[in-house]
């Protein structure tokens, strides 16, 4: 197989933009997982974060906006499932699917009026002189903003969590809650606080999709990313820097559909559009084999109800 | 007074759970729902109580409507059904529309080998593929549960993007039907092949019946039988399952298949009922909505009946709303999603006293 | 002595607590002087853990103040009582498995501090008062009575005027009980308050300056502990005298029940130790005792025993001479086993569940309650009546969630129900471990009657009062050994602590060839 640096460089640009949402979107929800409150809402709240970036952007012609007001709606999301999962004590996992049902519905419903608007995609952020060095230059420094940007914040949570004291205060709590709480720690403040957080990107992630990756407003757009995102979770071992990597990977995969057809290998589309999913599988399995390995890494408290007795 | 303060409200915990909020709480849920559906309509400048007749009480005045909301309740309370025993036992099925997309294609891949064919056999034979289908779809999960210990709630949801792209892509190749203008459906089911009409003049067909009557076994299941004790013990407390002996790894690989193969049933009864042939979208997400069906009716088979029909009337409402007033359709899975979260909240009444305000020193709890 | 019996450090007036259900705490008045060791005496559920834990400001009182050092207060939460200048040793620790003992004290410290610095002061303070521990150490990797040394370290980092002890020596051997003695004794001549909550007369007697003894939340007196005698104290903290369990020599009549042969297994829980070649019998009508400080293996040597984990060799567990070891819970309760495990809820009950569908739990194998798959109302219904009636469970009847029982009740529920399935072999873990007095002397006398009748008994547990009552022989688990089992009259209360500590040599040859204590049992006897 013969490749071009020009080709190479595309195929790394493309699969950083396959794994620029997946890594914003698990990184968030790393950080909630790591307090002990397990989100599968992630998937509603990109959509909300789609949607609502796109409708900012096409409306004002601001994409930073867009993506602001993504991150809020996120957020707000995220509050929800905070409000009622922390604040009303409801089950985790039953809120967070409602909270993917209700951001398909919602994100469609606001949606309706964007199907088939026209969006300018966003410039690459080309380092000047770097970009320009042969491979290396567009490989590196010729991506979009928010690949930067997300590997910056994967380095700031990791960072965070295992440096600073209100990352130890973080873990803390979703090890033991009970104790935690005994010796005097907000838990359910510092796990509203890593909820929020893990709205706030993946609304991001969102936005990328709908102003960046796609880009344009599709119903149901995120297509599964954002279970696959929580799979990475698991696939990563809640580190972070493990889950760059795996976001690479997928990205990788994702890509590898296309460009398998365009040498020339003749599989119908929809076959090897079931691969991103299929591989989910697969890593799924290889990692949750090991149960003691899940059980030494996953936060102790993960999905647990915190009602202190007060 | 044991309060526990949450913003501007105080919980107090029963000493026992309230029976009278475990139902109470769903029909607090659908009230929210009208309310913030009126206030959505109105919003949107329409008059929320005409927009909340035309949602919720057209649909229901003539005959072909209240055939309909059969045949939609159908699909949801059978699968729902389905999905409560797992939920019961812990056990997060989430990927119903994927067993009811295989089992449409099990069944849907005999039919269409055998169309030409007449014969009584066909049918049944034909639901027993698509059960068959659906089970063994969701058998993976379980497998991977049991054995690999992989969260189901993401393999099986996995495996339902996986279906709909199977369908997607034999309907648009091996299966299209040659003399269809190169639309992507399948040939048209033949008559034997095809569900009978129970009520001349609607779409109301004999899976709907069908489907009222697995609901009515599982409910002897999970009431009256052992393995129903079994399940319930899993899901409350599965240290004490495996202190009385039960096996974890048995009740997976019992629930999940048995619910997928309730969701497959319900997906050959929609391509040989209301639909007639295979097409790629053969559900408006009833795999999905039954998950809300579920809690809604209290994961209990009867709770379920009249949740579907809730459910149901919902997408009957969307189509109405959109015929008549110009909504869009997607107000259906707004709803939907409103009253799971309604649903959640207000289940808080149950083990909790609310009150209005900060916790007040001095007082009996 | 620096006691100081002029201005006390803590007064609590008229304290109220309601839970839905129990008053747990009833007008308590309490005085608690500087350098006075003031002990907090009373049965299980007497309201000891609630009121300290409204000390410490986990919980809010109803009614009721607190005055500290004269001043009215009333602290928040826990970090407003640490302020204060209170400080808690938790009976369940409150640790962080997998944080280093370091990043533990750091946690409970105000204020971002950095860890070097806290790793020194660790150092100094644990030398200071002989209390061994390495900041560097991970948590998971301490033996229990070093995680109590972290927590009481954690505690006295904060230069605490007033040291609250939950049941702390519950978790240590009688060794390790005199050494935490020294440093509480030189605490309280250093001037600092102890509040020390036990329910053992012993150790309250030869610690204690003072005891206010506690029942059904009220105070019911406040005694000097030196001066009165064990008895007088047990029946103000009872109410009543208890009838001394009265005991037949046991009829062995040399069929062995259960016979384990050199049984290794791993723990299925992160950090949790595992079984390393155990041997033993329990032969019919004797009772045979399993010491140990929690945390040795009892959890897996219960699992291993009830069926819940599978042996690798069927034959290094026998029931009635048959190898089970291969075989699940059903099948081995099918020879006559039956057990006791050491949760009551959400292991040996659902909580959730009525006590009729709690007696089918776990005898659905037996009088017909299962019929072709469906299960017999009416009959479990029924048993767990019977069950009720015959061991004057406290209960509103059948139809009562197992939850809605209070502690010593459920425990006679779950006696009960195991003890009518007529087994041959009865395995219980901590039979008695946070029930009443009243409850307890009942559940040691079925469990005489069982053996009487002929069952072989195994009983795993911590108390060692409750060991010397019932058993016929002592064995001691330690880090997942097992010894060899000894008559419990030959035996003695140092004997048994020393070995609680890992001073022993296994029986069997088979493991390490030194053969030696381990290093964690080394270092809880250094």
């Amino acid at each position: 197989m013969e490749m071009d640096l020009g080709t190479t460089a595309a195929i790394a640009t493309a699969m950083a933009r396959a794994a620029t949402p997946l890594a914003l979107a698990a990184v968030g929800e790393l950080v909630s997982e790591k307090s002990g409150v397990l989100n599968l809402g992630v998937e509603g709240m990109m959509l909300v974060g789609a949607v609502s970036a796109f409708a900012v952007t096409a409306t004002t012609g601001n994409p930073v906006l867009g993506m602001v007001v993504a991150m809020a709606a996120g957020m707000l999301m995220a509050l929800l499932f905070g409000f009622l999962t922390l604040g009303l004590l409801a089950n985790q996992v039953a809120t967070g699917l409602a909270l993917t049902i209700f951001g398909v519905g919602l994100s469609a419903f606001v949606g309706k009026g964007f199907v088939g608007t026209p969006l300018p995609g966003l410039p690459s952020l080309d380092i000047p002189f770097l970009s320009d060095i042969p491979l290396i230059g567009p490989v590196f420094f010729g991506q979009d903003p928010l690949v930067y940007v997300s590997v910056a914040i994967i380095a700031a949570v990791s960072w965070f969590l295992n440096r600073t004291r209100g990352g130890l205060i973080l873990r803390a709590v979703g090890e033991n809650h009970d104790a935690a709480h005994a010796i005097g720690h907000g838990v359910i403040a510092t796990r509203y606080r890593a909820v929020l957080f893990g709205g706030a990107m993946s609304g991001l992630a969102g936005a990328y999709l709908s102003l960046v990756y796609t880009p344009m407003w599709i119903e149901n757009m995120s297509a599964g990313r954002g279970w696959i995102a929580l799979a990475l979770v698991v696939f990563a071992t809640w580190k972070p820097w493990r889950l760059l990597l795996g976001a690479y990977l997928f990205g990788g995969v994702t890509i590898a559909q296309l460009h398998v057809q365009g040498l020339g290998v003749n599989i119908p589309s929809q076959l090897m559009s079931m691969l991103p999913y299929l591989a989910t599988i697969l890593v799924l399995v290889l990692i949750s084999r090991d149960a003691t390995r899940i059980r030494l890494n996953a936060p102790a408290c993960i999905g647990k109800v915190f009602h202190p007795e007060r | 007074m044991n309060g526990r303060s949450v913003g501007f409200l105080t919980l107090e915990p029963r000493a026992h759970a309230s029976r009278h909020w475990v139902w109470g709480a769903p029909l607090l849920a659908v009230a929210l729902t009208l309310v913030v559906g009126a206030i959505l309509f109105a919003a949107l400048g329409k008059d929320p109580i005409a927009a909340l007749v035309g949602f919720f009480i057209t649909p229901l005045t003539s005959a072909y409507g209240l055939a309909e909301l059969g045949v939609k309740a159908a699909p949801l309370a059978m699968i729902a059904v389905g999905l409560a025993v797992g939920f019961r036992a812990n056990v997060w099925n989430i990927g119903a529309e994927g067993q009811l997309t295989m089992g449409a294609i099990m069944a849907g891949g005999f039919v269409l080998s055998v169309n030409h064919l007449s014969g009584f056999w066909i049918l049944p034979l034909a639901v027993v593929f698509g059960a068959l289908g659906g089970a063994l779809w969701a058998a993976i999960p379980a497998w991977l549960k049991t054995h690999f210990n992989a969260n189901e709630i993401l393999t099986s949801l996995m495996l339902t993007y996986v279906a709909q792209l199977l369908l997607n892509w034999l309907v648009h190749g091996p299966w299209r039907d040659p003399a269809g203008f190169n639309f992507p459906e399948s040939e048209v089911f033949s008559p034997s092949a095809t569900l009978p009409i129970l009520w001349e003049g609607t779409r109301l067909h004999l899976g709907v019946a069908i489907a009222v009557i697995a609901v009515l076994a599982i409910w002897v299941l999970l009431s009256k039988s052992f393995l129903g004790f079994q399940i319930k013990v899993m899901g409350l407390a599965p240290r004490a399952g495996a202190y009385a002996g039960f096996s974890l790894r048995k009740v997976v690989l019992t629930v999940l298949p048995l619910s997928g193969a309730l969701a497959g049933m319900a997906g050959f009864f929609e391509v040989a009922g209301p639909i007639g042939q295979l097409q790629p979208a053969i559900s408006p997400g009833y795999g999905f909505t039954a998950i809300i069906v579920a809690f809604l009716g209290r994961l209990h088979p009867v709770g379920i009946l009249f949740a579907a029909c809730f459910m149901a009337l919902t997408y009957l409402g969307g189509e109405s709303v959109q015929m008549f007033m110009g909504l869009p359709l997607a107000v259906t899975g707004l709803f939907q999603g409103m009253i799971l979260f309604f649903l959640l909240g207000a289940d808080v009444l149950i083990r909790f006293r609310i009150r209005i305000g900060a916790p007040r020193p001095g007082k009996a709890a | 002595m620096a006691q100081d019996r002029t201005n006390p450090r803590l007064v609590l007036r008229g304290i109220v607590k309601r839970f839905p259900g129990v008053l747990a705490n009833d007008h308590v008045d309490l005085e608690v002087y500087r350098g006075e060791i003031h002990a907090l005496l009373g049965e299980n559920g007497a309201g000891k853990s609630t009121l300290v834990k409204i000390i410490h400001g986990v919980l809010a009182a109803d009614e009721g103040e607190i005055l500290w050092e004269g001043e009215p207060v009333a602290p928040r939460n826990p970090a407003e009582a640490r302020a204060l200048g209170v400080g808690m040793v938790f009976q369940h620790f409150s640790l962080f498995d997998s944080l280093t003992v370091a990043e533990n004290v750091q946690l409970a410290m105000d204020g971002a501090r950095d860890l070097e610095v806290i790793a020194k002061r660790v150092r100094d303070v644990s030398a200071h008062y002989g209390l061994s521990i390495d900041p560097e150490r991970h948590v998971h990797d301490l033996a229990v009575g070093e995680r109590q040394r972290v927590e009481i370290v954690r505690c006295l980092m904060q230069n605490p005027r007033l040291l609250i002890m939950d049941e702390p020596t519950s978790v240590l051997t009688p060794q390790e009980a005199e050494d935490l003695f020294k440093v509480l004794r030189r605490l309280a001549d250093e001037g600092v308050s102890v509040l020390y909550i036990s329910h053992k007369l012993a150790e309250i007697r030869v610690l204690c300056h003072q005891a206010t003894v506690l029942r059904a939340g009220k105070v019911v007196g406040t005694q000097d502990p030196r001066t009165c005698s064990s008895k007088d104290l047990a029946r103000m903290m009872i109410g009543d005298d208890l009838a001394a369990l009265e005991r037949r020599a046991p009829k062995v009549s040399g069929a062995v029940r259960l016979k384990v042969d050199n049984l290794s297994m791993a723990s299925d829980t992160p950090h949790g130790v595992d079984l390393r070649h155990v041997s033993l019998e329990v032969a019919a009508g004797e009772i045979l005792g399993i010491a140990g400080v929690a945390g040795n293996g009892q959890n897996v040597l219960l699992s291993a025993l009830s069926g819940e984990h599978h042996a690798a060799r069927g034959e290094s567990v026998r029931i009635e001479g048959k190898p089970v070891g291969h075989l699940g819970p059903r099948e081995r309760r099918d020879l006559g086993l039956a057990v006791v495990p050491e949760e009551r809820l959400g292991r040996g009950t659902v909580p959730e569940l009525s006590l009729a569908d709690n007696a089918l739990l776990s005898s659905y194998g037996k009088g017909n309650l299962v019929t072709r798959g469906f299960v017999d109302h009416e009959r479990s219904h029924g048993l767990a009546e019977h069950i009720i009636t015959l061991f004057g469970v406290r209960a509103v009847g059948a139809k009562a969630a197992a939850r809605s029982l209070s502690g010593g009740n459920l425990q006679k529920f779950i006696i009960g129900r195991e003890i009518l399935q007529n087994p041959t072999l009865l395995v219980a873990s901590q039979p008695t471990w946070g029930v009443d007095a009243g409850a307890a002397a009942a559940i040691h006398r079925a469990l005489l009657d069982l053996r009487d009748k002929g069952a072989g008994i195994l009983v795993i547990s911590q108390d060692l009062d409750e060991l010397f009552a019932i058993s016929d022989r002592i064995a001691v688990i330690c880090a997942g050994r097992l010894s060899e089992a000894r008559p419990a009259h030959e035996a003695t209360l140092e004997q048994v602590g020393l070995m609680m500590g890992g001073l022993f040599d296994p029986p069997e040859p088979g493991g390490s060839v030194s053969g030696g204590p381990e290093s964690r049992g080394m270092e809880v006897l250094s």
